[in-house]
């Protein structure tokens, strides 16, 4: 079993939401610790207990599968929803490849099944101003980065999203650097305890459009940091190219972590529209956090840096 | 007003998305696009044609622009900052999207304002120069929707093109063939 120690900053788990699958699940907890990840994409459900606070209510399953950002299912929040359908997500290989003693291409179920899932709650803010609090279910990603043995001159992970235009319908848009979607972390950044590899939602197997069947979640980042539908990860000495970041470098930088103090050239970034259906506007808005609310855990990661440069 | 109360009615159904809002301001902002754009196609359509009695669904054209533009602005200014003026006085200084959005918006007040019978009376031969602000205001209303959209390009563009087209035509270069090739097949001017 994995313990968890909480921290002050995340968001508890808590009350959870009128998702009855999810108070189902409830009924494994204690029995069925750190389930290995095939189990779960086979059949569903048991994970290792969620702890118990009160605080932030997780938006419901409704609202996290209607509202996305994935431009290869389409530019707007409610396209992926629509369109995400034809992503085959079964079966799906993840390679493993640069500075690092085991590369490979992997099966999903081997890539996941040496770790414990376990459900973590984390806020996610949007660089549009929008933010959900959400149930995910997955594996610290520190623990492929371990397995694959990284190279001490690797300095940075890259990942990239499936390309499919067979299966992703997206016509008119293309990044700067073209398709797939890119990402990337600092390694130090990549094996933060935070970072999460994620493979459900509400303890059910991640939609499509949520970036089925393998997605990254960094929570203190802007939401496009958090990758979706991920094929490959690779160990590398210098900083990745990243979509965003290429295609509009004075609006997006490599860090992107969130930051209040930090306006989009755009739009401020001080407030935040959390999604809320009991709003009569579907949300309320309250102030953003510096590093989203993980700043105890995370801020260290940058001291020193001058986050106005390094956005 | 069709469109309107269709976005009515979705709010009430709760089919706007997570955030009605935002979808309210986006299709406002474009109907209001689209009838300016509109409205600037009557007077080429016309001479081209020689239908003159488009002439008449000008004025009616311009005020669904102000209208679908008023609605769009109150949306953003009513619901999405509280009528909080200092917010919304931040965003114009600081946003050059919202300047241009802003600036258009002003241009059409007083064009709005002057659209009724009495004050094309009252106006004589000044009522159209003050109209002529009709062109920097679709030229501002689409500056505003360029700097806007994040990735996606196509659609500001496509109105940034349609409105060059517009008001070339209007040069009287190519105004004057408009006329002249219409006019020509009846053999009244060479």
């Amino acid at each position: 079993m994995v313990i968890r120690v909480r921290r002050s900053s995340e968001v508890p788990s808590s009350e959870i939401t009128p998702e009855s699958t999810y108070l189902d699940r409830r009924k494994f907890l204690g029995a069925t610790a750190g389930i290995g990840a095939a189990t779960f994409l086979g059949r569903g459900v048991a994970a290792e207990e969620a702890p118990i606070h009160g605080e932030e209510e997780p938006n419901s399953w409704e609202e996290i599968t209607t509202h996305n950002n994935f431009y290869e299912f389409g530019l707007g929040n409610e396209d992926p929803s629509r369109n995400a359908h034809t992503l085959v997500a079964k079966p799906w290989t993840v390679r493993v490849d640069g500075l690092c003693a085991k590369p490979g291409d992997y099966a999903l179920e081997d890539f996941i099944r040496p770790s414990a899932l376990e459900d973590r709650v984390y806020r996610l803010r949007c660089v549009e101003g929008w933010s959900m609090v959400i149930p995910w279910r997955g594996f610290p990603l520190a623990d492929v980065i371990r397995r694959a043995e990284v190279e001490p001159r690797a300095r940075y992970v890259a990942f990239e999203t499936l390309w499919d235009p067979d299966q992703m319908p997206e016509r008119r848009w293309k990044p700067r650097i073209g398709w797939p979607y890119r990402e990337g972390l600092r390694l130090d950044e990549a094996l933060h305890p935070l970072s999460f590899l994620v493979v459900g939602l509400y303890g059910k197997t991640l939609p499509n459009q949520n970036g089925a069947p393998l997605r990254l979640v960094v929570p203190w980042k802007y939401g496009f940091k958090s990758i979706k539908s991920i094929v490959r990860m690779s160990f590398v000495r210098d900083q990745p190219r990243t979509t965003w970041s290429s295609d509009s470098p004075r609006e997006y930088g490599f860090y992107s972590n969130v930051n209040p103090e930090v306006r989009h050239p755009r739009w401020s970034q001080e407030t935040e529209k959390r999604i809320d259906g009991s709003r009569l506007f579907g949300y309320r808005r309250i102030d953003t956090q510096f590093l989203n609310g993980y700043a105890d855990e995370v801020a260290h990661l940058y001291e020193g840096m001058d986050l106005r440069k390094h956005f | 007003m069709a469109p309107v109360a269709y976005l009515a009615v979705g709010f009430v159904r709760g089919s706007l998305g997570l955030l009605p809002v935002d979808t309210i301001i986006l299709v406002e902002g474009r109907w209001a696009l689209v009838f300016l754009l509109t409205t600037l196609a009557v007077t080429p359509i016309r001479r081209l044609t020689g239908w003159n009695r488009l002439a008449r669904a000008r004025r009616l054209l311009g005020l669904f622009a102000f209208f679908h533009a008023a609605v769009h602005f109150l949306a953003y200014a009513g619901i999405d900052k509280l009528f909080g003026l200092v917010a919304i006085l931040e965003d114009v200084r600081d946003r050059r999207y919202i300047t241009a959005g802003m600036a258009a918006l002003l241009l059409l007040v007083p064009l709005a304002a002057t659209s009724t019978r009495g004050w094309i009376r009252r106006l004589g031969k000044r009522w159209l120069k003050l109209h002529r602000l009709v062109y920097p205001a679709a030229a501002l209303g689409v500056l505003h929707f360029y700097w806007k959209v994040r990735a996606d390009t196509f659609w500001p563009l496509l109105a940034a093109l349609a409105l060059a087209v517009l008001l070339a035509a209007r040069s009287p270069w190519i105004a004057s063939r408009m006329r002249r090739g219409r006019r020509s097949p009846r053999g009244k001017a060479g």
